[in-house]
C-alpha cells in the first residue's frame, strides 16, 4: 500500500495527513512536488487542505494548473483512490474530478471546530469502517465550504448515492442550521461517480488520535487500506 | 534635496539628538543619513525610552539559550529540544487599517521565530478595544480578528489561545499584540548577525514597494482623529508570500547554507542590516541599484525606510550564493545579492561605486540615546484606594449577578474569536483554546508546551507596580493549572506618552514589578517589545504590560484541563479568599467605578501554588484545575461547570462578607476537583508546600451551580449561565 500526498506551494495539512497516514496504518506516505508530472505506483492519492497559491482568484483555482494535476486527473480516470480534504476538495471541484463548487461560509467568516456529520453512504473505499447513519465527530476549518451544485445535478448526486456525509445536529439529524458553512443540502463530502475519487471539508487527519480529542477520523484511513490490501 | 532649518524635525528626532549625532559623526549627515539615525533611534526600534527599565528584568536562567536582543528569545525544552517565542505589537496599523495592521502583526512575528532558525508551531495574540457596543470598536474587532485568521490559517500555523478585553481607555487605541513560539534544535540556533567580510548579504522574499514607510516613526507617535491619512504608513501583508518564505528559509537553514540572517520588520532594510553588522561588530553595505523593486521610482531613503512585509535578509558565504538561489527558486522566490559583509564597521548604502550614505553602525544600533524620563506619581494613585464598595456589601441577588458577569464582554466565552483560526492544525494541540492556557504537544517527544497571554490592565492603572506582578503570577499560573512548570515569558509593554511624567512613572513601576514577579517564579524575560504613545486625541490607553508565559509538562499524558468531568467529585480551593473587592470586575459591572486597592500578592505563595500544581498533575490526583481570575470564585466556578454541563454544590465557610467570598479577586488560587479517594494524597501534598485550603463541596448532575455562605446563598441553573455566556460575544461584535 503506497500512498502520496501532493504539496502545493501553500498547502499547510500537507505532513498532519503524513503524520495520521503513519499513526494509523503504520506506513509511511510520501511527499510529492506539484510540479511533478508523474506519480508512478500510488494506490491513494492524497490532496490536502490549506491554501494552495494563497486561495488567490479563488480557492484551487490556480492548483488545477499545476502539472502533477493531469496526472491525478489520468489516475482517477483509471480508478486510482483520490482523497481531498478541504482545500483538496475545492481543488477536485475546480479540475471537474468532482462536481459542484465551494462558496463563502455563510456567516462570511473563517469558522474552525468540531462538528458533526453523518455517514450517507458506508459502501465506498473511503467509508466502509463507518455504519450508514452513524454520526462522527470531526473538524472543520474553513472559510470557503459551502457546497453548491445545480438543483438538477444535485438531484442526480443524490439518486447515485454519491453524498458521503452530511453536517448534522448531535442526534443525527439534519436539518439545514447543522451546517455551519450553509452548504447545500447539508453536504460535507461527495464521491465521484465511479466511487473512487472524495472530497470532504471536514479534517478526518485532525482526528485520529485520542490526544487529539477524538478518532473518528481513523476508520477512513483504515477503510482505504482495506480496499486496497484486502481483509484487515 | 535642499535643507530645512530643523532637518531633525522631518526624521522625529529631537534638537538635542540631532547635535549628539553631529558630535558622533564629526560632520553635517545628508538628508538619508539621517533618516536613518531617524529611524534607528525611534523609541519603536531604539528603545531609548525604556532601555534603562529593561535592563532591570531577570534575563538568565539554566533555561535560557538566548536572552533579549535577538529577533527571539530561546529556551531549553530539554532533550536536544528548544524553543524560540516572542512577542510583539501592532497597535498603530490595527487602529488605521485592522484587517492588515493586525494581518501584518502577526506575519512580523512568525517572521522573527523562523528567523531563528525554528519553526513556528503555535500563535497566540493578546486584544484590547475599546468600548464594544461602539460601533467603530465592532469594525475594529471584526477586522483585527480576521487578520489575525487570515494570516495564520493561511500559513498553516495555529492561533491557540490568547486574551482579550474592553475598556473605555482603549477607545480611539486598540491594543494587538501578537505571540508566536517555534521549535527548534537547541544546538541549531542562528542569529542575526552579519559575521566574515567577504560574505554575501542576500536579500530574500518580496520586493520592495512603498508601504509602510516610516512605520518605526509612525509607531513612536500618538493617534490622533487625523489619522486616516496615515493609511500609507501601514503595510499590506501577504501570507502565501510568507509561507513559501518561511518553507525556503528553513530549508537553506537545515542545509547550513547561512551565515546569519535576520527579518525586515520595522524600519526595513536600515534596521536589519545595520543591526546584523551592530550584533557582529562588522560593516556592511547595501547597493540600492540591486534591490528588487515593486515599482520603478522609489527615493533611495524609501528603498532603505520601506516595511515591505515578507523579506529577509541573510548574510551567505560567497560559494553558497547559487545553492540558496536554487532553493528560492524551487520556491518561487527571488534571492538577490545586495550588498557585502566589511570589516571597517561602517554601514553603508551604495548605488554602484556611488556612496550615499555611510554611518558606522554602532552609532545606529548601541549609541541610541537612553533617557531616564522624570517620573510623578498621579493624583488619582491614592485617591482612588478610597472606595464605595456599599453596591456589593448591601447585597445583591448573587444568581443574577453571576448572569450578568458571566455574559460581561470582559468574561463571556471567546468562542466567537478563537473559531475564526485555525486553532488545530500542525496536529499538536492537545488543549485548545478556552482553557486556562493551551497545551501543545511536541513531536517525537512525550513533553509538552503550554502556552497563555496575559495581562489584567484595571489593575496596573490602580496599582502600576502590583498590577504588573499580577500580570506574571496570573500568566504563571495559567500554565501550572494546566499541570504544565512555568518556564519564561516574553512581553509587550503597552503604555502612553513616556515624556508625559505620570506615564513614566506607570511604566516604571509596572516594570518594576513585572521584574520582581519574574524574579520570584523562577520566569526570566527573553525577550519582548516596547510599544510608547498608545493615546488617541491626548486620551492615554491604561498601562498594559502584557505577558506571553511558556511553561513546560514533562508529559502530556499528565496535562489537566480547567472543567469538571463528572458529578460526585470533590471541589475545593487551593489558596486564601481574602476580604478584597478593590479593582473587582463585579464592583465594576455594578458602579462603573474602578476603584480600591488591587488585591495582595505574595510571590512566595505564588510559587508554591505553581509547584502544587505541577506536582499534583504529574501524580495524576487532579480532575481539573483553574485558576480562580476576574469575576471571583463564584466566575471561576461557573467556568468549571459550564463545558459539561454539570452542577456545583458549595459552601463557603469564611469570615468574609458575602460579595468577596463570591466575587473578591483575591490572587493565587485555584480551583481544584478530584475523585474523593484522592482527597488524602492532595492534603498531604498541600500540606508538604505549606498552601492554605477547603473543601469547598461537589459536583452534581442537576442544572444548578448552588454557593451558600452564611445566610447568602447563590443559585442559577446552568444552562442559564450557558445561553448567557454563550450567546454574549456574538451579539457583542456583530456589525
Amino acid at each position: 500500500m503506497k500512498a502520496a500526498v501532493v504539496v502545493f506551494p501553500g498547502s499547510n495539512c500537507d505532513q498532519d495527513n503524513i503524520r495520521s497516514w503513519l499513526a494509523v496504518t503504520g506506513q509511511k506516505a510520501d511527499l510529492v512536488w506539484h510540479k511533478q508530472t508523474s506519480l508512478p505506483n500510488y494506490d491513494l492519492i492524497i490532496i490536502p487542505g490549506g491554501f494552495s497559491f494563497g486561495d488567490y482568484l479563488r480557492c484551487g483555482a490556480i492548483a488545477r494548473f499545476s502539472p502533477i494535476m493531469s496526472e491525478v486527473i489520468r489516475q482517477a480516470g483509471q480508478g486510482r483512490l483520490v482523497l481531498g480534504i478541504c482545500n483538496g476538495f475545492q481543488i477536485l471541484t475546480e479540475a471537474g474530478l468532482l462536481p459542484g463548487a465551494l462558496n463563502r461560509n455563510k456567516n462570511l467568516k473563517y469558522i474552525c471546530g468540531d462538528v458533526h456529520l453523518r455517514v450517507e453512504n458506508d459502501k465506498t473505499a473511503f467509508t466502509s469502517k463507518y455504519k450508514t447513519g452513524q454520526v462522527l465527530t470531526m473538524p472543520i476549518s474553513h472559510g470557503e465550504g459551502g457546497y453548491s451544485l445545480h438543483p438538477r445535478e444535485l438531484k442526480k448526486l443524490q439518486d447515485a448515492g454519491q453524498v458521503v456525509f452530511r453536517y448534522c445536529a448531535p442526534d443525527g439529524t439534519v436539518s439545514p442550521e447543522d451546517a455551519p458553512n450553509g452548504s447545500l443540502d447539508n453536504i460535507a463530502g461527495i464521491v465521484n461517480r465511479q466511487g473512487n475519487v472524495l472530497g470532504m471539508m471536514p479534517h478526518p487527519e485532525r482526528l485520529a488520535e485520542e490526544e487529539l480529542g477524538g478518532t473518528d477520523g481513523r476508520p477512513l484511513f483504515v477503510s482505504v487500506l482495506q480496499a486496497v490490501i484486502g481483509g484487515c | 534635496m535642499t535643507e530645512s532649518p530643523k532637518p531633525w524635525l522631518e526624521h522625529g528626532l529631537t534638537r538635542e539628538e540631532h547635535e549628539q549625532i553631529l558630535e558622533l559623526m564629526g560632520r553635517q549627515p545628508n538628508y538619508l543619513e539621517l533618516a536613518l539615525f531617524g529611524v534607528m533611534w525611534s523609541e519603536h526600534c531604539g528603545y531609548k525610552n525604556s532601555k534603562a527599565q529593561l535592563r532591570k528584568f531577570p534575563t538568565d536562567g539554566p533555561q535560557v539559550l538566548q536572552g533579549p536582543g535577538e529577533n527571539a528569545g530561546v529556551v531549553s525544552l530539554g532533550d536536544g529540544l528548544a524553543a524560540a517565542f516572542k512577542m510583539e505589537s501592532h497597535n498603530h496599523p490595527s487602529a488605521i487599517e485592522p484587517y492588515q495592521g493586525a494581518a501584518t502583526g502577526v506575519g512580523g512575528i512568525i517572521r522573527d521565530i523562523f528567523a531563528m532558525g525554528a519553526r513556528p508551531i503555535a500563535s497566540l495574540n493578546s486584544l484590547r478595544f475599546g468600548d464594544v457596543a461602539d460601533k467603530r470598536v465592532k469594525r475594529l474587532l471584526n477586522g483585527v480578528v480576521a487578520g489575525i485568521g487570515g494570516y495564520g490559517n493561511c500559513m498553516g500555523i495555529p492561533t491557540v489561545g490568547g486574551d482579550l478585553y474592553f475598556h473605555p481607555s482603549y477607545q480611539g487605541n486598540p491594543l494587538v499584540n501578537a505571540m508566536c513560539l517555534g521549535l527548534m534544535k537547541a544546538d541549531k540556533i542562528y542569529k542575526g548577525q552579519a559575521a566574515g567580510e567577504g560574505n554575501i548579504v542576500m536579500l530574500v522574499g518580496a520586493r520592495t514597494g512603498r508601504d509602510g514607510i516610516k512605520g518605526a516613526s509612525f509607531a513612536s507617535e500618538e493617534l490622533s482623529d487625523q489619522d486616516h491619512d496615515k493609511r500609507p504608513n501601514v503595510q499590506v501583508g501577504d501570507p502565501f508570500m510568507e509561507k513559501l518564505l518561511l518553507e525556503a528559509t528553513l530549508e537553506i537553514l537545515e542545509a547550513d547554507l547561512v551565515v546569519g540572517l535576520q527579518d525586515l520588520g520595522a524600519a526595513g532594510l536600515t534596521s536589519s542590516g545595520a543591526e546584523m553588522a551592530g550584533r557582529a561588530g562588522s560593516g556592511l553595505y547595501l547597493d540600492l541599484d540591486l534591490v528588487p523593486l515593486r515599482e520603478e521610482g522609489l527615493l533611495d531613503w524609501e528603498i532603505m525606510l520601506s516595511e515591505s512585509q515578507e523579506r529577509m535578509l541573510l548574510v551567505v558565504e560567497p560559494a553558497k550564493v547559487e545553492a540558496i538561489r536554487a532553493v528560492f527558486d524551487k520556491w518561487d522566490l527571488t534571492a538577490v545579492a545586495v550588498g557585502q559583509v566589511t570589516s571597517d564597521g561602517m554601514f553603508a548604502v551604495r548605488r554602484g561605486e556611488r556612496i550615499l550614505a555611510q554611518v558606522p553602525a554602532e552609532f545606529l544600533t548601541d549609541r541610541v540615546p537612553v533617557y531616564q524620563r522624570p517620573q510623578k506619581e498621579p493624583a488619582y494613585f491614592s485617591q482612588k484606594k478610597n472606595a464605595d464598595f456599599s453596591a456589593l456589601l448591601g447585597g445583591q441577588n448573587w444568581g443574577e449577578l453571576l448572569t450578568k458577569l458571566m455574559e460581561s464582554p470582559n468574561l463571556c466565552s471567546r468562542r466567537w474569536v478563537y473559531e475564526q483560526y485555525d486553532h488545530m492544525v500542525g496536529l499538536n494541540t492537545i488543549i485548545r483554546p478556552g482553557g486556562d492556557a493551551a497545551l501543545l504537544r511536541l513531536p517525537g517527544s512525550r513533553k509538552g508546551l503550554a502556552l497563555s497571554s496575559d495581562c489584567n490592565s484595571r489593575y496596573v492603572h490602580l496599582n502600576p507596580r502590583l498590577g504588573g506582578a499580577i500580570a506574571v503570577a496570573e500568566a504563571a499560573l495559567n500554565c501550572a493549572v494546566v499541570g504544565a512548570k512555568p518556564l519564561a515569558l516574553t512581553n509587550c509593554l503597552n503604555f502612553g506618552n513616556p515624556e508625559n511624567p505620570e506615564i513614566y512613572w506607570q511604566f516604571v513601576q509596572a516594570t518594576d514589578g513585572l521584574a520582581e514577579a519574574a524574579r520570584a517564579l523562577g520566569t526570566p524575560v527573553t525577550g519582548g517589545n516596547v510599544s510608547f504613545y498608545n493615546e488617541y486625541d491626548g486620551q492615554a490607553i491604561y498601562p498594559t504590560p502584557t505577558i506571553g508565559m511558556v511553561g513546560l509538562i514533562e508529559n502530556v499524558d499528565d496535562r489537566i484541563t480547567h472543567f469538571f468531568k463528572a458529578p460526585g467529585h470533590l471541589i475545593a480551593l487551593v489558596g486564601r479568599s481574602l476580604e478584597e473587592l478593590g479593582a473587582s470586575e463585579a464592583h465594576y459591572l455594578l458602579t462603573g467605578r474602578e476603584e480600591g486597592e488591587v488585591p495582595s500578592l505574595d510571590l512566595d505563595l505564588a510559587a508554591r501554588l505553581n509547584d502544587f500544581l505541577v506536582e499534583a498533575a504529574s501524580k495524576k490526583l487532579l480532575s481539573s484545575a483553574h485558576d480562580a481570575a476576574e469575576g471571583g470564585l463564584a466566575v471561576a466556578l461557573a467556568e468549571c461547570c459550564l463545558p459539561l454541563a454539570l452542577g456545583a454544590d458549595v459552601v463557603l465557610e469564611d469570615s468574609l462578607s458575602a460579595a468577596a467570598a463570591f466575587f473578591g479577586e483575591s490572587q493565587s488560587r485555584a480551583v481544584i476537583s478530584l475523585v474523593p479517594e484522592n482527597l488524602e494524597a492532595i492534603v498531604s501534598l498541600l500540606n508538604s508546600k505549606n498552601l492554605p485550603f477547603s473543601v469547598l463541596g461537589k459536583t452534581t448532575d442537576h442544572d444548578l451551580i448552588s454557593l451558600k455562605h452564611g445566610e447568602d446563598v447563590l443559585q442559577v441553573p446552568v444552562n442559564v449561565l450557558i445561553k448567557a455566556w454563550t450567546e454574549a460575544l456574538p451579539r457583542a461584535a456583530a456589525l
